[in-house]
């Protein structure tokens, strides 16, 4: 096993980041027009990166699958972003907010990277509000805040339960002022299908138009990947339907390392799953923890009249619920983390006291927060304080005005009104801390490529804090990227336009279409979504909230065969040459097939538990994770060698000296 | 339920388009029309039919990707949603369901029920931005308070998604519900004051440009907007477009 070297400078924590900004390489503007730079994907990491690197100079060219940047499902992020701004007053600083990172994320993430991104994270809510981002305000004009979980400081700054649309809204008017000067080449309804290495380094990509079906060479000075997480490897997950692995992975089988693949969030608070033919799970925002209580009912004989139908929630009551995390985490109480959280509901559940039909589910439960705010609400207005209907109407108005978007999505897919009723949850996947190893500098193990975003693997170790993936895309794509990127550039002033006729780009270009017909020729019998159905509940049983040494055994052994029976069986309907989703989906599943396998050995590998990754073998008595730092402090760096589990694998050993690492506690 | 599909199918832009029948039946009322579907697609490639192609990515009303023209009404019958967030239970047994792509001349037909809208991307490219450099160095986001009212209706503005609904909906296949949401949001911020009047007149001669019709004040845009932005807006675009050219 060879070590890797992450390249962070040496210096005090506080000064690395000013200082390497000093001491780097820089290219001059004239330069810079002569400079060609690839970014696939155009979510807050991608299109932020590509605006900035336009604005800069470089010449841009940006790729993505949907219609318009505008889509990729950073949209999608609800609740909102931190930055360590403390107007609150509560004692927050860029140190706390480095500090709630790197205990979040159990201690497996690397100091200077994360202590960085708490120092850009004021800056981002500085550039975003002047480019027009309209966040939350109170009522003297100033930026709202509010709380999410494993923290003890308000610092999330917020736009309703829209934060992600409004942001990336604001980094797309910022790449359609560069798409207008010409700076930014935008490339929709393209998908990067290989990347292309001359020489050792990263000099261009392989794309499909998924209009006409053409299979085109672009070629640049260096190549960004933006392409976000691998979550829909399990088939339902909060993920978009198009999300995807095959930008990550298609590098990674050109030479980057694929780091921690079995580190995945599984998110707390999502709506239940309903049937086989559900297609994805939806997220409801973190931020409901701030008012929502979380409990099933004591007893057992509750929980089978709920599910009889012949009891209602409200019925129960306060004396016969358990509100778990409150009585089992007194400190944080339903702020925990999110991995704590899930993992409290599956053990209820598990338990036998999940409230809906299917065993898996808990409550949600708005009903003291529109008390505490009904009773506040009618002495500011001067109402009856002993009128306990008006109380509720008022305090559900105040609930109305924080989450009523997510309300809505509640009430139109579950057909039950929150506002009445607590809302049923459970954990869902939903973002994956594992990714593309990089280094400081966010550059891959290929010298011109990087990784950006929910694509790498640097910030969040085993675990990301509600509203800190916001903030990791924007910085990277903002404010990190930018100044790293002119480091390794400087050395390309020289080079000149990069032809795609060379012999690298026709292999590459060729293999794309070989595997494409391959899946097109193949005369098999069952369709694309069986396979990944197939595959995502191997992933969920044997890799999801609880893993263990002989399942994981098993899932490398079951994914490995329905991979085979993948290239022999799937049936691809439609041509190359014309818009074909079912294509697109094809090669998509296939990337998973492979992902999923090394995902499997990767938690197999790692005999401890910590953050999202739980290993039965590894809990305390309370059944807390138990982490081993002895001998698992550092990064799995993954080096593809064949087989997806043939994998070598390369460590990054972890150093902490500016925290004290003990054991995570949130009671 | 059982349920009778009428779906417009077509090759490409270049070829004729046709409604074609098809039944489906077990659908449950908790599947969302999408799922719904899915479900389709899954029995036509079994049978060897081509799938229907239809855009859709996060399938939870944000992305603004679906885009379905559901019996005669953007987004189909229910209020406030998109296709992705409409489920089977406003349908009844036995009905029969026509879906056809979201029409206009500007938003032509790429297959089936798949159209282009990069218009609304050149209308936005047009002016629909504030021109700051990222530098990290713009003064602190609480430097200037912005009244809570004037911070709210902008947000309301900015949350079209651009689905194209109100162009779908409009018998002008008029933008200008589109357009006037992003000029609102950055008319009402001190930010975006500063090139009200240029951004305006570029996003509006970048709208007419592109095909799109006039807006005769019907409010059809309004009803059927998956996010309920207001015609309140077309009214402020016009004051800013008058303004902008008197003053010019």
């Amino acid at each position: 096993m060879a070590s890797l070297n992450s390249g962070v400078p040496n210096g005090e924590l506080k000064d690395k980041w000013t200082q390497y900004k000093d001491s780097i390489d820089l290219v001059n503007p004239a330069n810079k027009r002569n400079i060609d730079v690839i970014v696939v994907g155009t979510g807050l990491a991608g299109g932020s990166a590509s605006a900035t690197l336009a604005e800069l100079g470089y010449n841009v060219k940006a790729f993505c699958y949907q219609d318009s940047p505008r889509r990729a499902h950073s949209i999608a992020a609800q609740g909102g972003i931190n930055a360590a701004k403390n107007y609150q007053g509560d004692g927050d600083s860029t140190y706390r907010l480095f500090y709630d990172t790197v205990k979040g994320g159990d201690y497996r993430s690397r100091e200077a990277n994360v202590y960085r991104l708490a120092e850009v994270s004021t800056n981002i809510i500085d550039q975003c509000v002047a480019q027009g981002v309209p966040f939350a305000r109170d009522y003297g004009g100033l930026l709202d805040n509010r709380s999410f979980g494993g923290v003890l400081v308000s610092r999330t700054f917020y736009a309703k339960g829209q934060t992600g649309q409004q942001l990336l809204l604001g980094a797309y008017s910022a790449m359609n002022r560069q798409i207008a000067r010409g700076k930014i080449q935008m490339h929709n309804r393209h998908e990067m299908l290989d990347v292309v290495v001359v020489d050792g380094k990263a000099r261009g990509i392989i794309a499909r138009n998924l209009i006409t079906g053409e299979i085109e060479k672009h070629s640049a000075h260096a190549v960004v990947i933006a392409s976000g997480g691998y979550g829909n490897v399990y088939f339902l997950s909060t993920n978009a339907m198009g999300s995807n692995t095959t930008a990550a992975w298609k590098i990674h089988k050109k030479g980057a390392y694929f780091a921690n693949p079995c580190y995945t969030q599984i998110h707390p608070t999502c709506i239940p799953r309903s049937g086989d033919y559900q297609s994805k799970l939806t997220l409801m925002s973190e931020s409901l923890r701030n008012d929502g209580r979380i409990w099933v009912p004591k007893n057992m004989e509750d929980v089978k009249a709920l599910r009889a139908g012949t009891l209602k929630a409200t019925e129960i009551s306060e004396e016969n619920r358990d509100y778990y995390l409150e009585r089992r985490y007194p400190a944080f109480g339903n702020l925990v983390p999110r991995d704590v959280a899930s993992r409290a509901a599956k053990e209820r559940c598990d338990e036998g006291y999940g409230v809906n039909k299917t065993g898996e589910a808990v409550y949600l439960d708005f009903s003291s927060a529109i008390t505490r705010y009904g009773k506040e609400q009618v002495l500011l207005q001067g109402e009856d304080a002993n009128d306990n209907n008006l109380i509720k109407k008022m305090g559900q108005e105040i609930i109305k005005s924080k989450y009523g978007n997510l309300f809505q999505m509640y009430e139109k897919i579950v057909d039950e009104n929150p506002y009445e009723m607590p809302m049923m949850i459970y954990p869902a996947v939903h973002y994956t801390m594992g990714g593309i190893w990089v280094d400081y500098n966010l550059m891959t193990t290929v010298p011109g490529l990087y990784a950006i975003g929910e694509a790498n693997f640097s910030d969040h170790g085993s675990n990301r804090l509600g509203a800190s993936a916001l903030m990791q895309g924007l910085a990277d794509g903002y404010f990190v990227l930018p100044y790293t990127i002119g480091d390794y550039l400087s050395d390309d002033i020289r080079t000149g336009p990069i032809s795609t006729e060379t012999p690298e780009f026709i292999k590459a270009e060729d293999d794309v279409k070989n595997t494409l017909s391959q899946l097109l020729g193949n005369t098999g019998t069952h369709t694309v979504d069986y396979y990944h159905k197939k595959l995502g509940k191997i992933m969920w049983d044997k890799c999801g909230m609880a893993r263990t040494e002989p399942g994981l055994k098993e899932a490398i052994k079951e994914i490995k065969e329905l991979r085979e029976d993948f290239w022999k069986n799937v049936k691809v309907p439609g041509e190359l040459n014309e818009l074909n989703k079912e294509l697109e989906k094809a090669g998509r599943v296939a990337d998973f097939l492979e992902l999923g396998e090394l995902f499997a050995k990767d938690a197999l590998t790692r005999n401890e538990s910590c953050g999202g990754h739980f290993r039965e073998e590894y809990a305390t008595k309370e059944g807390e994770a138990k982490r081993d730092d002895k001998n698992f402090n550092f990064v799995s760096a993954w080096e593809y060698k064949g087989e997806p589990s043939d994998a070598k694998l390369h460590k990054e050993k972890l150093e902490f000296d500016n925290i004290e690492v003990k054991e995570r506690s949130y009671k | 339920m059982n349920l009778t599909l009428e779906i417009w199918r077509q090759k490409s832009n270049s070829e004729k388009g046709a409604l074609e029948t098809y039944p489906i039946s077990e659908v449950s009322e908790d599947m969302s029309f999408l799922e719904m579907l899915d479900v389709l697609n899954e029995e036509l490639i079994e049978k060897g039919i081509d799938p229907v192609a239809f855009d859709h990515d996060c399938r939870e009303g944000i992305c603004g990707m679906c885009s379905l023209y559901i019996n005669g009404e953007a987004h189909g019958p229910d209020r406030r949603v998109t296709t992705c967030q409409l489920h089977m239970r406003k349908f009844k047994d036995g009905d029969t369901i026509f879906i056809e792509p979201f029409r206009a001349n500007a938003f032509p037909v790429v297959k089936d029920l798949v159209v282009d809208r990069s218009a609304f991307d050149r209308i936005q490219q047009a002016g629909g931005f504030v021109s700051v450099n990222t530098s990290g160095n713009t003064q602190d986001a609480n430097t200037i308070p912005i009244p809570k009212d004037d911070a709210d209706t902008a947000f309301d503005a900015a949350t079209c998604i651009g689905c194209g609904a109100c162009v779908a909906s409009c018998k002008n296949s008029s933008a200008m519900l589109f357009v006037s949401a992003k000029v609102s949001q950055f008319s009402l911020l001190p930010q975006g004051k500063v090139e009200a009047k240029e951004r305006v007149i570029n996003m509006v001669n970048k709208m007419d440009e592109e095909g799109f019709g006039n807006c005769t004040n019907t409010g059809a845009c309004e009803v059927e907007c998956p996010k309920g932005i207001s015609l309140d807006n077309i009214s402020r675009m016009n004051r800013e477009f008058i303004t902008a050219n008197v003053k010019k």
